[in-house]
């Protein structure tokens, strides 16, 4: 399907759908993600784009088809599985630990990443005081990616919503993921942000080596990162193509505006 | 200079206020008993208030940390104080010094209620919310009337037990250690005010040093946000069962600190009023805020003892003094001061705030 990309994809959707009751939400959706592109999910509202996210990272048990992740099935696996094996994802509605600082927003992000257990913590061993020391300047670093570094000890529920927005992807990196699912990031961002938002991107791609897989309304930012593109209508895919493709093609138009 | 600077950083600051209240309140009546003005009501007060206060500390972590409402908090305290009496008496038969037995029988206490607080745990935390704090308040019940109806006895051929009616047959020598209703009879006494204020002083460093650990930001996170928690990797039913288990736990060694600070005491000494009690210290001191409980703890259950001279009106008062203290503490426009005094005073000390 992809011209360009001779690797293994890191994502590999299969003919996948979902009914809910006898609703069916998404069906026959086909799609892959290559190692470092950044794909874009996109389609007018109701049109099932988070509902696949949440398929991907198995919050809903998908109906039919399947989904590989570095060709390993994610049937049996649960959200948990999930994150381990290298998903990451941010939420439409903002999912933060509004109560706990910035800072430890992203040490949570570390959990399975730290190997101490409780009779260090408790006792407060050397294991722990050195883990924490190195968790604690990488979650530094990646505030730092995010201009949020200065604000490390605040709480995460006082951050205005673009900060928020940018912690919930720091966070989600704290996971070292191969594929990063961002739902729409720029929800809520003047121009000025979203421009921001467009270079960190693009920035967290090169520098971590990972893919993504973004749902944004924002068709500048669509337009101006993605690689590629997917457009759902109704749980149906559209077509998929490049930014040009896809801004030039009838359907999707259509789909968009109506007859 | 450079040490208390480290211990007034943000993440150590609540922590070091815990310390500090509770060894100042300690050493103040310390040295009220020491000149002899504290009365002999007060005094006999001591103990009590310091279990009560390392069980409300453990709700707290499971109310207030890890946001589960748990009802039947004084069930796991009546676990430990009966394990307490029994392996007190072993003990006591083998000839080991009052500190050490009192050591061990918090240690087993503890241990004990930990093992029940794990075993409830499983049914218990597949239900959330209402549902739960129903539960738990079941199992506090189901507690208490199966400890009201145990007998254990000793006698120099080792334990005997029975259930429902006493049917223990002992050799000359043995004595009932517990005793149904009747309750645990014949203990002797081990605890002191002391050894209650480091019991504190351990249950505030065990919350902490849990709180500001891997597991404790999973059991913040699964609090915060399940879908976010889980989305992160995090075992959410893992990080409420540590909560959970850990909050029995202190429970069980404050309820072994208080069966050893009476020579008699029953089952319905830990019935759901105390379950409620508890989660009201909690409550009043502030959800999460582990200063907030030692100071409402150490209050209320002294409060009903200086009303005393209201007589019959006593409880009346007490109840209408907390509806007056629950709204005064949760005055919106107290709150907002609280707060600008809180970041006045944090400002001065730290570097200049942002914003």
């Amino acid at each position: 399907m992809s011209e360009n990309n001779s690797q293994a994809p890191i994502l590999e959707v299969t003919d996948l759908g979902i009914d809910f009751g006898g609703l069916t939400a998404v069906n026959d959706l086909n799609l892959n993600v290559y190692p470092n592109e950044i794909v874009g999910l996109i389609g007018p509202n109701g049109a099932g784009k988070t509902t696949v996210f949440n398929m991907l990272t198995k919050v809903y048990q998908p109906t039919r088809g399947t989904i590989k992740l570095l060709g390993q099935d994610t049937a049996k696996m649960t959200t948990i599985d999930v994150n381990k094996a290298g998903i990451a994802r941010t939420f439409q509605n903002i999912r933060l630990f509004m109560n706990m600082s910035v800072l430890d927003n992203v040490l949570t992000g570390m959990h399975n990443d730290i190997s101490y257990g409780n009779v260090s913590a408790i006792f407060r061993l050397p294991k722990y005081y050195q883990e924490e020391k190195e968790k604690t300047e990488r979650a530094m670093e990646l505030l730092k990616i995010f201009d949020l570094d200065q604000k490390a000890d605040l709480i995460a529920g006082n951050l205005p919503y673009g900060e928020q927005r940018r912690l919930e992807i720091a966070r989600a990196l704290a996971t070292q993921p191969k594929l990063l699912l961002l739902d729409e990031p720029a929800a809520g961002m003047n121009p000025q942000e979203t421009e921001e938002l467009m270079k960190t991107i693009r920035f967290v791609r090169d520098h971590f080596q990972i893919a993504v897989l973004l749902i944004e309304h924002d068709m500048k930012l669509v337009m101006g990162i993605c690689e590629r593109i997917t457009v759902l209508n109704f749980g149906m895919m559209l077509m998929q193509g490049t930014p040009e493709e896809v801004r030039s093609n009838p359907d999707v138009i259509k789909a968009y505006l109506g007859e | 200079m450079k040490f208390i600077k480290a211990l007034w950083n943000p993440k150590l600051r609540s922590r070091t206020i815990s310390y500090l209240v509770v060894v100042a309140a300690y050493i103040l009546l310390q040295a009220m008993m020491a000149t002899g003005n504290l009365s002999r009501l007060f005094t006999s007060l001591l103990v009590p208030v310091t279990a009560y206060t390392v069980a409300a500390i453990g709700l707290n972590l499971n109310v207030g940390i890890s946001g589960e409402l748990n009802l039947g908090q004084a069930g796991f305290m009546s676990i430990g104080a009966f394990t307490a009496v029994v392996v007190s008496a072993l003990l006591e038969g083998a000839g080991v010094g009052a500190l050490l037995r009192l050591v061990i029988c918090i240690a087993a206490g503890a241990l004990m209620a930990a093992v029940m607080g794990w075993l409830i745990s499983i049914p218990v935390l597949k239900l959330r919310g209402d549902y739960l704090a129903i539960v738990t308040l079941a199992f506090g019940q189901i507690i208490m009337s199966l400890l009201n109806n145990v007998y254990v006895g000793l006698d120099p051929k080792g334990l005997h037990f029975a259930f429902v009616t006493n049917t223990i047959q002992m050799e000359p020598g043995g004595k009932l250690l517990i005793s149904g209703p009747m309750g645990a009879t014949g203990v002797s006494t081990a605890s002191t005010f002391t050894a209650g204020f480091l019991l504190i002083l351990i249950a505030l460093a065990v919350v902490y040093n849990l709180m500001y650990s891997r597991n404790g930001r999973a059991i913040m996170a699964s609090r915060d946000n399940r879908i976010a928690a889980e989305s992160v990797g995090i075992k959410v039913s893992q990080a409420k069962t540590l909560a959970f288990v850990t909050a029995s736990c202190l429970a069980g060694a404050a309820g072994a600190l208080y069966a050893l600070n009476y020579s008699s005491f029953a089952a319905t000494k830990f019935d759901f009023n105390n379950s409620i009690l508890l989660l009201v210290y909690v409550v009043l001191g502030g959800l999460g805020n582990m200063t907030g409980t030692v100071i409402a703890t150490a209050l209320l259950v002294v409060l009903p003892e200086m009303l005393r001279f209201l007589q019959n009106y006593r409880m009346l008062i007490y109840a209408i003094v907390l509806i007056v203290i629950m709204l005064v503490s949760n005055n919106e426009y107290l709150r907002l001061k609280m707060q600008q005094l809180k970041t006045k005073l944090t400002r001065k000390k730290g570097a200049p705030a942002n914003e």
